[in-house]
């Protein structure tokens, strides 16, 4: 039960880098890896609310530009010594163009 | 041990090395025993007393000599009473009497030390005439030096008294030293080493006058001059009396304790009355008073083991001396007088200024004087204290322990030579025995021997034998100071992979990744800026800038604030604007509602508040006036503030605005390893603040006075000088290979001053104002960075094709509308 909508082409993001997505319900970092894998996190570090989009992506995990948090892109999980989790949005690539699944986008909002 | 017992009050008053180290001592041995009470008469808590020279040199700074700190005393729950004078003991009532009343005891520890000596000569008391005793002096001394061609006459050639000449010398003033004795230091030094000693001082400017004997200080409202007694006079803007100390010992006698010289003392630190003991450079023991670090520091820990109810006793110490100048290496120990029953072996070198003694009697080692290369210092002294018989390998005594075995002049077989009791710490009295055990005992490299024992954590000068006695000890298992790795993606070092980026010619992140086999596959936030700049100083030509390997706000081009805003700076060449510019920023700040606009200290308007997606248009509006980029975001230089020179001044020696905007617009856009501020005034009253500065020009009527390595950030440091140039184009010249050499070295986020601490000034000097050629090379090849990396990045990023990347890549706010 997905609901894939399409956010834009691969090439708008730089590669180890991200572009933000607005939502109605805040907004989403979108991250793309050196072998071009993409994922979709929160963009508020639970810590004190750093724009993780700004931040240094590295392997598949981005360090929070503010402190330093670093978070697993895969599972939104903090690494290392700092506990917290932003939430993460399924997405895949397809033709070039980036899907994001906005049914779990919406919901996960609502919550 | 006294342990379960209610806590006894402990009173000390005096907070000087000895107390802090008794109470370091007891605090480790008896913890909780005690609730201690600490007075002390600075306002100020323990430092390291013996390295007051190297903070007068500039070598170091107060806070690195601080022994204990508020939290130290607040983790032992020491009540501190500095700044607060005991002025009485009343001994029936077990109370010590302060300005704030009574503080009863049960056990009272004096620890007043010693005050300085005073020649009673007609004006002693004007002002500029100081002790060297404590932090406000070397304050005082360091002040006055600021004045440019300050005079000082220091009265005293011994230890204390040529560390001041010394500093205020570093200091750059006009420093005369008078010796009432036919040679210096007489009572650590021979004639011979005495000798050698003021050829050295003399060859770096100290005027040194032997048997000069003051006759009164003149002045009318502060120090003018000195008379001595031969009629000769000296001019003086400071005059330093260290003549000598006497032990501080009125209390005491007052309280109606025993006292001869010193605060008389048992075996056990007692004075007469049970219940008071004594500490320091106030106590005579066995007749015997002492000034030195490391006897006090022997009888601080026998005092403390007396507290904590254990039986020690303390027998009088042997001692040695060294001198606190940086390059002066001299060395004494013992009793080096001439006598019947008495031989001496020398050594001397002529050339290298090299002299060597040693004092036999009985076949032992009675008294050594070194000066020149004093390696041996610890072995020699370690001999003499023992009274070990050294008929069997007198031939080769002086050379050595490395000769006196037969074993090869290697420094690791002299370390591994020495006895267990060889004392390799003089200050905290340590010998090779205890660090040895230290070392088996699990502590593998120079912080945990320091954390154990003690050993080089004082003056530091015993550090390289406590590293060669690790090598020693722990054989292969030994890994060599290992320095801090860049992260945790390599063990390499900043130092190593800069090295390797230009040995091995790599020239992308990739290549270094590959070649210095980094542990990760794109490095982390830390290793990945620290390359980039790495790659980019060093070539130019070949290596791209990665933006993703930057932090935000150089990738941004913008600081980001807390709130997600960014704040937008545009360039003002050497703090010059004029009304279109101001009228271009105050459209802006309207235009994109800027919250706030602010002045920098950089002599520059912040508009602070600016939204992401709006910084490529303001960046275009403020474009079209003519404004770009300040990088006030970069690793790179900042700003060149000026002060209007003469212009304007009437002081202004030079065109020092034309200077700042010259310099700011030849070196703008250049990336460095940290942030690089500049400043130039038009006179030493510098009102550019050019002195806390990474780079400072002062002009003065001859020319421009260059200095680097300035900071006034998380350290407060004053520049020091790097050179003086008599045109502009030269100080230009000179700034520009500067600043490329700190290019081409530094550490990655390592400041101008952290760098120029760990290569030395001098290093600096030989590349950038002595040799030429070298320069010119520095200068062509930061010349040839520009022509690569002199671009506004505001105009790049505010064409529309660049400027999307700021939008967000997609808006799901407008669907959810529909």
């Amino acid at each position: 039960m997905t609901d894939w909508i399409d956010i834009g082409a691969l090439e708008d993001i730089p590669v180890r880098g991200a572009r933000l997505l607005r939502t109605s319900a805040g907004c989403v970092a979108v991250f793309r890896t050196t072998g071009d894998e993409v994922f979709a996190l929160d963009d508020r570090c639970p810590h004190k609310g750093g724009p993780l989009s700004e931040g240094i992506v590295h392997g598949a995990s981005v360090t929070c530009p503010l402190h330093n948090w670093v978070f697993s892109l895969e599972t939104g999980v903090a690494l290392g010594e700092d506990e917290g989790a932003v939430a993460t949005y399924q997405t895949r690539v397809e033709a070039g163009r980036i899907l994001i699944d906005a049914r779990r986008l919406h919901s996960a909002k609502a919550a | 041990m006294m342990t379960g017992a209610p806590p006894q009050k402990l009173v000390v008053i005096g907070a000087g090395m000895a107390s802090g180290r008794a109470l370091e001592e007891l605090f480790e041995r008896a913890p909780g025993a005690y609730d201690v009470t600490l007075f002390g008469a600075e306002p100020r808590g323990n430092y390291n007393r013996i390295m007051l020279s190297p903070v007068l040199s500039g070598e170091k700074t107060y806070d690195e000599i601080i022994t204990h700190d508020a939290d130290w005393y607040a983790e032992h729950g020491v009540d501190c009473r500095f700044g607060e004078a005991v002025t009485g003991i009343n001994r029936e009532r077990k109370v010590v009497v302060s300005a704030n009343g009574e503080t009863p005891y049960d056990k009272l520890i004096i620890a007043t030390g010693s005050a300085p000596f005073i020649i009673p000569v007609p004006g002693k008391d004007l002002p500029g005439v100081m002790a060297y005793r404590d932090l406000d002096d070397t304050n005082a001394m360091i002040e006055a030096a600021e004045t440019p061609g300050a005079k000082a006459v220091v009265i005293g050639g011994g230890l204390l008294g040529l560390e001041a000449a010394a500093g205020l010398k570093a200091r750059g003033m006009d420093v005369t030293v008078l010796h009432l004795m036919d040679h210096l230091m007489e009572r650590q030094l021979d004639p011979a080493a005495g000798y050698l000693l003021k050829k050295e001082l003399e060859g770096r400017g100290i005027n040194v006058r032997l048997n000069a004997s003051t006759k009164a200080i003149l002045g009318e409202e502060k120090v003018d001059a000195v008379l001595l007694e031969d009629g000769g006079v000296i001019e003086a803007d400071i005059v330093v009396m260290a003549v000598g100390i006497r032990p501080e010992t009125r209390l005491a006698t007052d309280a109606g304790l025993a006292v001869g010289r010193g605060v008389h003392v048992d075996d056990q630190m007692r004075t007469s009355d049970a219940e008071i003991f004594a500490v320091g450079e106030c106590v005579e023991h066995s007749e015997t008073v002492y000034g030195l670090v490391a006897p006090l520091y022997e009888m601080a820990k026998v005092l403390a083991q007396t507290l904590a109810g254990e039986t020690a006793a303390y027998q009088g110490s042997t001692t040695s001396t060294k001198l606190k100048v940086t390059g002066v290496d001299l060395f004494s120990a013992g009793d080096f007088a001439e006598a019947e029953d008495r031989e001496e072996i020398v050594l001397r070198d002529a050339a290298q200024g090299v002299y060597k003694r040693l004092v036999l009697q009985d076949n032992k080692i009675i008294g050594a004087v070194m000066y020149g290369d004093t390696a041996d210092g610890g072995w020699f002294f370690g001999e003499l204290k023992e009274g070990a018989d050294i008929s069997e390998m007198r031939d080769t005594l002086i050379f050595g322990p490395a000769f006196a075995g037969g074993s090869p002049l290697d420094p690791m077989a002299a370390v591994a030579a020495l006895p267990d009791e060889a004392e390799i710490c003089g200050c905290n009295g340590v010998c090779k025995g205890q660090i040895t055990e230290a070392i088996t005992g699990g502590a593998t490299d120079l912080g945990a021997v320091r954390a154990a024992t003690k050993a080089s954590s004082s003056c530091g000068t015993c550090t390289g034998l406590v590293e060669q006695l690790l090598a020693v000890t722990l054989g292969d298992d030994y890994e060599a100071p290992a320095a801090q790795p860049v992260c945790g993606c390599t063990d390499l070092t900043h130092e190593d992979v800069r090295r390797l980026i230009k040995s091995r010619e790599l020239k992308s992140l990739a290549a270094v990744m590959q070649e210095c086999g980094w542990a990760t596959s794109c490095g982390c936030h830390i290793c990945r800026p620290a390359l980039n700049f790495y790659l980019l100083a060093d070539w130019p030509d070949d290596y791209r800038d990665d933006p993703q390997s930057r932090f935000v706000n150089e990738r941004n081009h913008a600081n980001i604030q807390k709130d997600g805003t960014y704040s937008v700076v545009p360039r003002m060449w050497g703090g010059i604007t004029s009304a279109a510019e101001l009228r271009a920023v105050a459209d802006a700040a309207d235009k994109y509602n800027v919250p706030t606009v602010k002045v920098t200290g950089g002599q520059r308007i912040d508009l602070l508040g600016v939204q992401k997606a709006d910084l490529p248009a303001i960046w275009a509006d403020l474009n079209a006036a003519g404004l770009v980029s300040g990088h006030a975001y970069a690793k790179g230089l900042r700003t060149v503030k000026t002060c209007v020179g003469t212009d304007h001044c009437r002081f202004g020696t030079q065109d020092s605005t034309g200077l700042g905007v010259k310099i700011e617009r030849r070196m703008w856009g250049s990336w460095t390893p940290h942030k690089v501020k500049m400043a130039v005034s038009g006179c030493p009253r510098n009102c550019a603040e050019a002195t806390c500065k990474d780079v400072g020009v002062i002009c003065v009527d001859s020319g421009y006075e260059i200095s680097v390595g300035g900071a006034a950030g998380m350290d407060l440091k004053e520049t020091e000088a790097l050179g003086k140039a008599t045109t502009e184009e030269e100080a230009i010249e000179i700034i520009v290979a500067f600043v490329q050499l700190y290019r081409e070295n530094a550490k990655y986020l390592d400041r101008p001053y952290k760098w120029i601490a760990k290569t030395g000034l001098d290093w600096v000097k030989a590349r950038v104002t002595d040799d030429l050629e070298n320069r010119k090379a520095l200068v062509a090849r930061f010349d040839h960075s520009q022509t690569i990396y002199q671009t506004d990045p505001w105009a790049e990023r505010a064409a529309p094709e660049r400027a999307r990347a700021f939008h967000p890549l997609a808006d799901l706010t407008l669907e959810a509308a529909e």
